[in-house]
Parts: C-alpha cells; sequence; structure tokens
C-alpha cells in the first residue's frame, strides 16, 4: 500500500457527519470538496477540524480550473494554501478541466482540447499550485461527454507527460473511465491497462446514471447510484496490476443510509487488503 | 490567455450560458452533439441548487418549481464569481426586488436578504464575543465612551412597513409555515448572531438597529444610546444592552476606551 495507514474512504456528507466521527473501521478516511470549507470561520471549519482530528481527511478541489488558459487564482489558492496547513490533509487533488473563465464560476469540470498549448499551461498552473501549497498533488481524468477536434494528445500521454514535466501525481477514476470509454467509443480495459501506474496516488470509485433520452449511448458520471459490476470489474483490474491504492467511494446524489455505503466501502477495503496479501 | 485555448473557452462559456435558440455558432461541431447538454445542464443545476441551498426561506414561500425559473434567470444574469458556492447569491436579493413576477410578493427580497445574513454569518470570522462580566461596574460615564464593535458574524436589519422576520423565520426552519393570517403586517427587524458557534436569531427593533449602526460606524456608546432614542423614545436602554450581549452581538476585542 502506497499509505500503510489508509484503504478505502468516504466523501465526507454533513448529514452522515456524527456517524462519520465515531467510525472506527481500519484504515477509513473521508474525502471532502476544499471549496465547501474555504470560510473565515465559524462551524464549518469546526466540524473539519473534528473530523481530521479522529480520521485522515483527503482535500479533492473541483475548481483551481487547472486546464484555464491562466494561472490560478491567486486568492483562491492562497485560502486553499491555508487549509491545507490547517487540516494537513493525507492527499490533495484536483481535475483535468477547467471551470472558472474570466471572472466566472461554472460548477462543472469542463473540457478541452489535448494540445500542445495546453498542455504547457496546465503543467504551469500544476508547477505553481505545487509550488503554493508545498506539496504534491494528484489530478484526475475527467467524464466526456462530447468528441473535440484538434487533440494532439490521448489522454494517457498527456497525463504522463503532466507528471513528467511536473512531478505530479495522478487519481484515476474508474468510473469516469467506464462513462468516457462508453460514450467515446474505446476501450475501457485498454485504458485502465495503459494508465502510468507509477504516478497512481488514488483511485476514485463512483456510480453513474443513463441519458434520460439516449440510454446507454450517454453515460453521465452522476454520482447518484451504487458503483456499478462494470466499474468494480474494471477497479479490480486495476488493482490487480497497479496493486492497493488508496480508494475513495464518491456519492453526491441520492445519498443513501451511511450503513450502505459502508458496505461499498467495506467491498473495497477488501479487495485492496486481498491485493496487498497477493503482492506480498 | 489570447492563445486558441482561451478562444475555445471564450466560446465554450458562451455556448454554456445562452439560452438553447440562442447558442452561437462557433462551436457548433460541439455545441450540436447531445453530450453538449450534459455540461450545460450540470453547469445550470450546480449554479441553481446552490441559490436553493442558500436561500432556504425564500424556497419556502415560492415553492420550488418558481424558485427554480427565478434562479435561472438570475444565473444567466449573474454567474457565480466565486467558486464557494456558500456565497452565491450576493446580489439575488435585488435581483427579486426588481423582478417583475415577484411584484405581487413585495416582502421577498427581504426575506432573501436575511437569508443571505444567515450565510454571512455563518461563514463570518472566529471572535471571542464580549461578555457581560466585561462590563459590569463600569460607571455610566465610562460606559458612555466605550466603542463596541459588532462580532463579525453579526448582522441586523429593520425593515420599516412589513414583518420581514416573522415572515422569514417561519420559513427558514419551522416545520409547518402556518398560513399567515396570524400574522400582524407592521415593521420588524431582525438579529442574527453567532455566539456559541451556531448561527442564531431573534426579533430586534428599530432602535436596536439604530444603535449597532452607531457602534459599527465606530460611534461610543453614548452616541448609539442617542441614535437609538432617537429612533424610539420609549427604547429600554439596559434592556437593549442585555439582549445583544446576551445574544453575543459584540466582539470580545473591544472594549477599548474612547478617550479624547
Amino acid at each position: 500500500m502506497r499509505y500503510p495507514d489508509i484503504t478505502a474512504g468516504l466523501g465526507l456528507k454533513l448529514q452522515h457527519f456524527d456517524a462519520a466521527l465515531e467510525n472506527a473501521d481500519t484504515g477509513m478516511w473521508f474525502e471532502v470538496h476544499p471549496e465547501n470549507y474555504l470560510v473565515d470561520g465559524g462551524p464549518r471549519r469546526a466540524l473539519l477540524e473534528c473530523i481530521r482530528a479522529r480520521h485522515p481527511v483527503s482535500l479533492h478541489g473541483v475548481s483551481l480550473s487547472l486546464a484555464a488558459d491562466v494561472a490560478p487564482d491567486q486568492a483562491h489558492l492562497a485560502r486553499l494554501a491555508a487549509l491545507v496547513e490547517q487540516i494537513e490533509p493525507v492527499l490533495v487533488s484536483e481535475h483535468l478541466a477547467w471551470s472558472a473563465w474570466r471572472g466566472m464560476y461554472l460548477p462543472d469540470l469542463l473540457p478541452f482540447p489535448r494540445t500542445q498549448a495546453a498542455l504547457s499551461r496546465i503543467a504551469s498552473n500544476i508547477a505553481c499550485t505545487q509550488d503554493a501549497l508545498g506539496r504534491r498533488i494528484a489530478i484526475e481524468n475527467p467524464s466526456h461527454y462530447i468528441a473535440i477536434a484538434g487533440h494532439d494528445w490521448d489522454e494517457i500521454g498527456f497525463l504522463t507527460e503532466l507528471t513528467r514535466r511536473t512531478g505530479c501525481g495522478l487519481l484515476l477514476d474508474v468510473n469516469n473511465v467506464y462513462v468516457s470509454a462508453n460514450n467515446q467509443g474505446y476501450s475501457a480495459e485498454a485504458y485502465i491497462d495503459t494508465f502510468p501506474a507509477d504516478a497512481l496516488m488514488e483511485i476514485h470509485l463512483a456510480g453513474h446514471s443513463l441519458d434520460p433520452q439516449l440510454g446507454k449511448g450517454l453515460l453521465i458520471d452522476s454520482h447518484d447510484a451504487p458503483i456499478a459490476p462494470e466499474v468494480w470489474r474494471l477497479y479490480e483490474r486495476l488493482i490487480a496490476r497497479c496493486g492497493p491504492c488508496p480508494t475513495l467511494i464518491e456519492r453526491d446524489e441520492q445519498i443513501p443510509a451511511f450503513a450502505d455505503l459502508l458496505a461499498e466501502r467495506g467491498k473495497a477495503h477488501a479487495l485492496l487488503c486481498n491485493t496487498e496479501l497477493a503482492c506480498v | 490567455m489570447n492563445g486558441t485555448l482561451a478562444r475555445f473557452q471564450d466560446d465554450f462559456v458562451q455556448s454554456l450560458l445562452a439560452p438553447q435558440s440562442d447558442m452561437p455558432s462557433t462551436l457548433r461541431t460541439l455545441t450540436l452533439q447531445p453530450g453538449f447538454a450534459v455540461y450545460r445542464n450540470t453547469v445550470m443545476k450546480g449554479c441553481i441548487d446552490a441559490l436553493q441551498a442558500n436561500f432556504p426561506a425564500v424556497l419556502k414561500l415560492v415553492g420550488e418549481e418558481w424558485f427554480r425559473a427565478a434562479a435561472a434567470l438570475h444565473v444567466r444574469a449573474q454567474p457565480p464569481d466565486d467558486a464557494r458556492l456558500l456565497h452565491y447569491g450576493v446580489h439575488f436579493p435585488a435581483f427579486l426586488r426588481n423582478f417583475a413576477p415577484a411584484t405581487e410578493l413585495p416582502y421577498l427580497w427581504a426575506v432573501a436578504q436575511l437569508d443571505r445574513f444567515w450565510t454571512e454569518a455563518h461563514a463570518a470570522s472566529d471572535a471571542d464575543v464580549l461578555t457581560p462580566s466585561v462590563l459590569a461596574g463600569l460607571p455610566p460615564a465610562q460606559m458612555g465612551e466605550l466603542v463596541l464593535n459588532p462580532h463579525p458574524a453579526t448582522r441586523w436589519a429593520w425593515y420599516d412597513d412589513q414583518p420581514i422576520y416573522t415572515l422569514w423565520q417561519r420559513n427558514r426552519d419551522a416545520p409547518c409555515m402556518g398560513d399567515g393570517d396570524d400574522v400582524t403586517w407592521c415593521g420588524e427587524g431582525a438579529l442574527i448572531t453567532r455566539p456559541a458557534g451556531q448561527v442564531q436569531w431573534t426579533e430586534f427593533g428599530a432602535a436596536g438597529c439604530a444603535f449597532l449602526d452607531a457602534c459599527c460606524a465606530g460611534q461610543p456608546l453614548a452616541q448609539a444610546a442617542d441614535d437609538a432614542l432617537a429612533c424610539d423614545a420609549r427604547v429600554d436602554l439596559a434592556q437593549l444592552m442585555a439582549s445583544l450581549l446576551d445574544a453575543g452581538a459584540f466582539s470580545a476585542k473591544t472594549p477599548v476606551r474612547n478617550t479624547p
């Protein structure tokens, strides 16, 4: 295991806060979006302090907008750096996407053509972020819904080059691989088999849904359902190849009982432990 | 940011926020793909969900369908400018005040303002609260010279003609809202504070608001008292001061002697 103390974790939901705080499962950890805690003070910061006193916490950003053609917002980065210093997260991650542009924030993870120019810009933005935070961050592969012309790189090559240029790590979202491969007509297995294992810092698992009109023709990374069997199979394939790695179960809509999330988390935990034994 | 990536992002944003009938033609090869709607829907849903979360009393008063339709118009006019969506909606009360379909609900913008004050109180900086013991035993003359700073989380507002506090608090978190027939239609104010880590609120008079306005402007308590009396000659200043201290309205960083 890359991080000996943590195995499978859960995205922290405020409605499960008390149960999360009391949970004592081996290897448990929790992940939050830092944007929800970048406040000057008050109960939110206090809750996060409470959780981090009991469990390892990971900060998973959704808004640094690393793929925008502009340097990250310095005020936002400074606030994030202060939170990192306070919380001492076990992992910090962001997305290969953009979401802020010319003073607007667009709450999604938006696509772009993977050109040479984009590569230089994003490498520079990652380096600037790692400098500001004083640590290595992991970059997550996004879900894709449209075909964009003008790519100079495929996604695996692009991510690999980013790790080479900046020393960043990678977060592999297995559900995003499944959704994107389905929507864009490539092999999810081939993606998993060629993903740069050396840079892997974290894995995400989540559920997806079918587009109401197009059905299976367009899968949506909706985080509103249990993890699909196909995604579990890809996950097993990934950890068999790369070895165990901290794995997060994400659920952001249709939040079930904490026990239901714990069951999915328990399955990932068991797979990680078995993989570890197999690797010894 | 003048290269092809920047141009792509300019066009993409325009296509995301424009009404379906009015999408620019620049990225037609992308926007004609069914998957482009996923981005449009996700962005719009994220913004509207944020407004819905930040204005719960407004939501209860108008219902989800009305709220989301109004919110969608506001999102197009004023998309978020901060990734911390908790802060989204600074301009939503003003939007509702000028929103023609809300003319029949003249209190809606003020209820939205109190929702907004709740959020500001919730996220404000931490600071110790001034306790009554600090002021106990001060002679009246010395007390009058004190300048007290409102706590960073303290918010207050007076509304002349409408029972905004009652309308707001009944719809903020009450399990049932009543039919409104029993509301006395007169001016009301609100005091929102965060004394022990959690936001709390109480009805608050015009004189109290004048008092806090003066404190906020750096005036000593004697001046704040004059302002309160000018607003309402019958106000019980001792009672007002006690209720402010009890609510944790002041920061412990004060008192500072206002020496000449």
